[in-house]
């Protein structure tokens, strides 16, 4: 038997008000499962910061997590836009966000830098027109 | 302080307690950018903001805060209230702007916390 949990999420494009559902979902399971608290909320802020993405820039897309006694691995993915250019959107303070998502209170380029700080390991493929793939590993043992 | 006593101090609306409304706070942040909450804060344990929708609500969720305290008079919607006590979040709404608010808290020994720009 797997000691390996798996949850899929789909995250939805036009529905703002939605987005977080996923990242609280798997706050709650890690609580749960005893996870320390420090690696359950960066966990849940890394997958947090992703999961606006994808309902912002993404117009939507799907969350799988894994959750091993070692590590939370986390991949999120769209078939939105993609990123042009991924150092550029690294950079802290670098948004395309439109004015209509900061009044939300998101777009202030700090979500990719962020999710980077969380994760232990993280890595994004994209291709413009085709959409994004961001893989984030902590590591909770 | 506690949850509880924040409320005299912004002479504030409870709008419900959570389930930490007797537990000692010791920092506060202010904003109204989430964004710069999820990368900037540390370990406060209450959220000021006059940003208005359930993404408050969630971020206060992530980082682990006990209360949101609703700025400049902001009343929040029965979908905000029950999600933040589904949470067992505090949520409290002060006729006081931003800068009034987090001055009075302040005063009364909240304090910023270490490590934080917001």
């Amino acid at each position: 038997m797997s000691d390996t949990i798996r949850l899929e999420y789909e995250v939805p494009g036009d529905d703002f008000t939605r987005a977080g559902e996923a990242s609280s979902d798997v706050k709650r399971l890690l609580k749960k499962l005893g996870v320390a608290p420090g690696a359950v909320r960066r966990v849940a802020i890394a997958l947090y910061e992703g999961e606006i993405n994808l309902a912002i820039h993404g117009g939507g897309g799907q969350i799988v997590v894994e959750v091993s006694p070692e590590e939370v691995s986390m991949v999120l993915s769209d078939q939105g836009p993609g990123i042009p250019n991924i150092e550029l959107a690294m950079q802290e303070g670098w948004s395309t966000a439109p004015d209509s998502v900061r009044n939300l209170g998101f777009g202030a380029g700090m979500g990719l830098p962020n999710m980077k700080r969380n994760a232990d390991e993280m890595t994004i493929e994209s291709e413009v027109g085709v959409g994004t793939t961001v893989r984030m590993t902590v590591r909770v043992a | 302080m506690t949850v509880r006593e924040i409320q005299p101090i912004l002479d504030a609306t409870v709008y419900c307690e959570g389930t930490s409304f007797d537990a000692a706070v010791k920092t506060a942040c202010g904003s109204d950018m989430m964004s710069d909450v999820l990368a900037y804060v540390k370990d406060q344990s209450v959220l000021l903001t006059g940003l208005l929708n359930s993404q408050a609500v969630r971020t206060a969720e992530m980082m682990d805060m006990l209360c949101i305290v609703f700025v400049r008079g902001k009343c929040p919607d029965e979908s905000i209230v029950q999600l933040a006590q589904e949470r067992g979040i505090a949520v409290m709404s002060t006729r006081y702007p931003m800068f009034a608010a987090c001055g009075r808290l302040y005063e009364n020994g909240l304090k910023g916390g270490e490590n934080t720009d917001v």
